[in-house]
């Protein structure tokens, strides 16, 4: 789950990390006011949404005086905003968050994150603050600093003398470095987050450590017991067709084909995704009712299928074992039933209880091509669109 | 022969009161699996059909000889219950349970590096080696006993499809291995490719990987040095977006890494028979093997 900068600096108080003064505003002239209560001139406005490269987009401006914080406050807010993380589309902006400037001496970057490979806190620290982290590690990884933490023994002074020596910092910033580093790997381990970033981490002209910017992921697995974490949670930000499918427990999530697909597991679902596109045409989503799906889940995933308006064709594709297939045709009928199906539907069923299944299928009196095998409903169902 | 699981495996099932552990623990007592005890703390001294339960895997292992479990308990507790059964002395840990938090399994995985114990999972259909036991989720019937293949996947139903068509071949499996879906796990690729390598019943390998991480890569690696037996592989997620999760927690395109395509390379350039068409993957196992 991805938080927005104002929240994570929120986040970021409440564990002593200095941040510059700010405050949020809906309006320009919440703007206005927000930028009068900093005193001084000149001030960030800067758009909240989820997505990264805000500036490039046009989302993040300098404003010197009060008119020009209600100017760039009415430009940006309700503005379609387009970065290279939003796609074409772009994601509206609600919120503004206003601060202070600073006097910036240095740039820097640094970040934690929970390493796959490792099964460590990967904190990566570099001189080159400001830029872009992955074209960084692509052309000049030499630049990155990489200390790995075990969670069993958790973070010493050590990790964070390493860090702050390869950054190069002096030794007025060693302790006051330290001190951040460690209160960033707390709130990684106590909120279970996935990615806390700092880009930039700022060394002010008078000495000071400042968190400019700030980016939080979570676990989505540890959301149960991260409550004041989950209440942060912006659905304005995620697509209409994923919340809806969240709500049911399916794994949905809408692309830009023609064939809407519906499966039983992540991994078969991506591969039928695959055979649709080996097939000549292009998924219209990824669908994974999982192994426990109950014929209620299916006439969901039906649902959520159909109001995606690219669809032109369907391909069920499932492999009974703990869903059973007698359960997934009576989930197709009931929903066939309860929505209307105006586009063909290619189903394809193998495993436990296959023939009660396809019974079912037969004497509902709908329309189904059924396939012989997985290559047979990629063909089938791309030969529709 | 076969890896990890066998006709001499003694299973505790932790969570065996609940409704999917009883589910499947009595799917694995028909398939023939000896399922020698059940762990439900509170609910010692109560039976499950004819399966002795106890309050704790020591106990249950001290009684029965348990030396492989079963875990079903829910994501809070699944932690809890790994580390118990690794003090308890348990060989083999089989964890089906989905949606353990990363942090959880982080600690869980250094926890048991300093243990003898093999953890296999978490968020996996488990293994079975056909014909001798199952431990784990897995439609029986879709298998054939006597190998010589052996299967390694990180995908449920995938496997079963991957499984299935093999069967249809008339191709058998020594055992087959969910490692899972999870960035963080246990068992890896290589643990599984080499223990196929040591095993004389197996002649070749299907290993079927998927977007996110580089566990496919570094398995390409090991191979072209190490294997000498054929290996043919599946990535799923060749359309898939970079961002976003899809499904398994593990199955992220992050910063362009993890991508399908990737992998492929990888594989194709270890002298791997990559199948780029899942529907196929059983006709060109017919050819390889």
């Amino acid at each position: 789950m991805k938080i927005h900068e104002y929240q994570a600096k929120q986040l970021f108080s409440q564990y002593e990390i200095s941040i510059p003064r700010g405050a949020v505003a809906d309006s320009p002239d919440a703007a206005r006011v927000a930028a009068q209560s900093l005193g001084a001139f000149p001030v960030a406005v800067k758009a909240q949404i989820h997505a990264g490269g805000r500036g490039k987009g046009g989302g993040v401006k300098i404003a010197k005086d009060l008119a020009e914080v209600e100017k760039y406050a009415g430009d940006i807010i309700g503005m379609n905003l387009v970065t290279p993380q939003t796609g074409a589309e772009g994601q509206p902006v609600k919120r503004l968050l206003i601060e202070s400037g600073l006097e910036i001496e240095k740039e820097l970057y640094l970040s934690l994150m929970t390493d796959r490979e490792s099964a460590e806190v990967l904190i990566m620290a570099s001189e080159a603050g400001g830029m872009d982290i992955e074209t960084v590690a692509a052309e000049t990884p030499e630049k990155i600093i990489k200390v790995y933490v075990n969670p069993l023994s958790g973070i010493y002074p050590y990790h964070c003398r390493q860090a702050a020596f390869g950054l190069n910092l002096g030794k007025e910033l060693l302790k006051p470095f330290s001190q951040m580093l460690t209160r960033l790997y707390h709130l990684l381990m106590e909120k279970d987050a996935s990615l806390v970033e700092i880009n930039p981490l700022v060394i002010t002209k008078d000495q000071e450590l400042i968190a400019l910017d700030a980016k939080i992921n979570f676990d989505d697995n540890a959301l149960y017991r991260q409550k004041d974490v989950a209440e942060m949670r912006d659905l304005d930000e995620e697509d209409p067709l994923d919340v809806e499918a969240s709500k049911y427990n399916l794994n949905y999530i809408n692309l830009d084909g023609t064939v809407g697909n519906m499966v039983n597991g992540a991994g078969l679902a991506m591969a039928v995704m695959d055979t649709i596109k080996l097939a000549g045409a292009e998924p219209a989503n990824f669908l994974d009712v999982g192994g426990g799906a109950t014929a209620e889940m299916i006439e969901n995933g039906f649902r959520i299928i159909l109001s995606d308006k690219k669809v032109k064709a369907i391909l069920i594709n499932i492999f009974g074992g703990i869903l059973r297939c007698d359960v997934l045709a009576e989930g197709v009928v009931k929903a066939a039933k309860n929505t209307q199906i105006d586009v063909p539907l290619v189903v394809r069923m193998e495993g436990t209880n296959v023939e009660e299944g396809r019974q079912i299928l037969a004497e509902s009196g709908m329309e189904i091509q059924t396939a012989r095998d997985l290559a047979d409903a990629g063909e089938k169902v791309a030969a529709l669109v | 022969m076969s890896i990890f699981v066998d006709a001499d495996t003694r299973v505790v099932v932790q969570g065996i009161t609940g409704k999917e552990g009883q589910f499947h623990a009595r799917q694995c007592v028909e398939y023939g699996t000896n399922v020698v005890a059940g762990v439900t703390p509170g609910k010692g001294g109560q039976k499950m059909d004819e399966v002795p339960v106890f309050h704790s895997v020591a106990a249950a292992a001290a009684e029965t000889g348990a030396n492989c479990s079963l875990i079903f308990v829910p994501p809070p507790f699944a932690a809890d219950a790994i580390m118990e059964a690794a003090d308890a002395g348990v060989n083999v840990i089989v964890t089906i349970t989905e949606g353990i938090p990363v942090l959880d399994m982080m600690r869980v995985k250094h926890y048991l590096m300093l243990k003898p114990t093999r953890l296999i999972g978490p968020n996996c259909p488990g293994v079975i080696t056909p014909g001798a036991a199952k431990v784990g989720i897995m439609p029986a019937p879709i298998h054939k006993a006597g190998g010589p293949i052996g299967v390694v996947s990180r995908s449920g139903t995938l496997t079963y499809e991957v499984v299935y068509q093999l069967t249809a071949q008339g191709i058998g499996q020594t055992t087959c291995i969910g490692i899972g879906g999870d960035p963080v796990n246990g068992t890896n690729f290589i643990d599984c490719l080499e223990a196929f390598e040591a095993d004389p019943e197996t002649k070749g390998v299907v290993m079927v990987g998927e977007i996110g991480g580089s566990a496919e890569e570094q398995a390409a690696q090991f191979i072209k040095e190490k294997m000498s037996k054929p290996v043919v592989s599946f990535i799923a997620g060749m359309t898939a977006p970079p961002g976003r999760r899809m499904g398994h927690a593990g199955a992220i395109i992050s910063g362009g890494t993890g991508t399908a395509q990737g992998k492929v390379k990888a594989l194709k350039a270890a002298g791997v028979h990559v199948c780029e068409n899942l529907g196929r993957i059983g006709e060109l196992c017919a050819k390889v093997f």
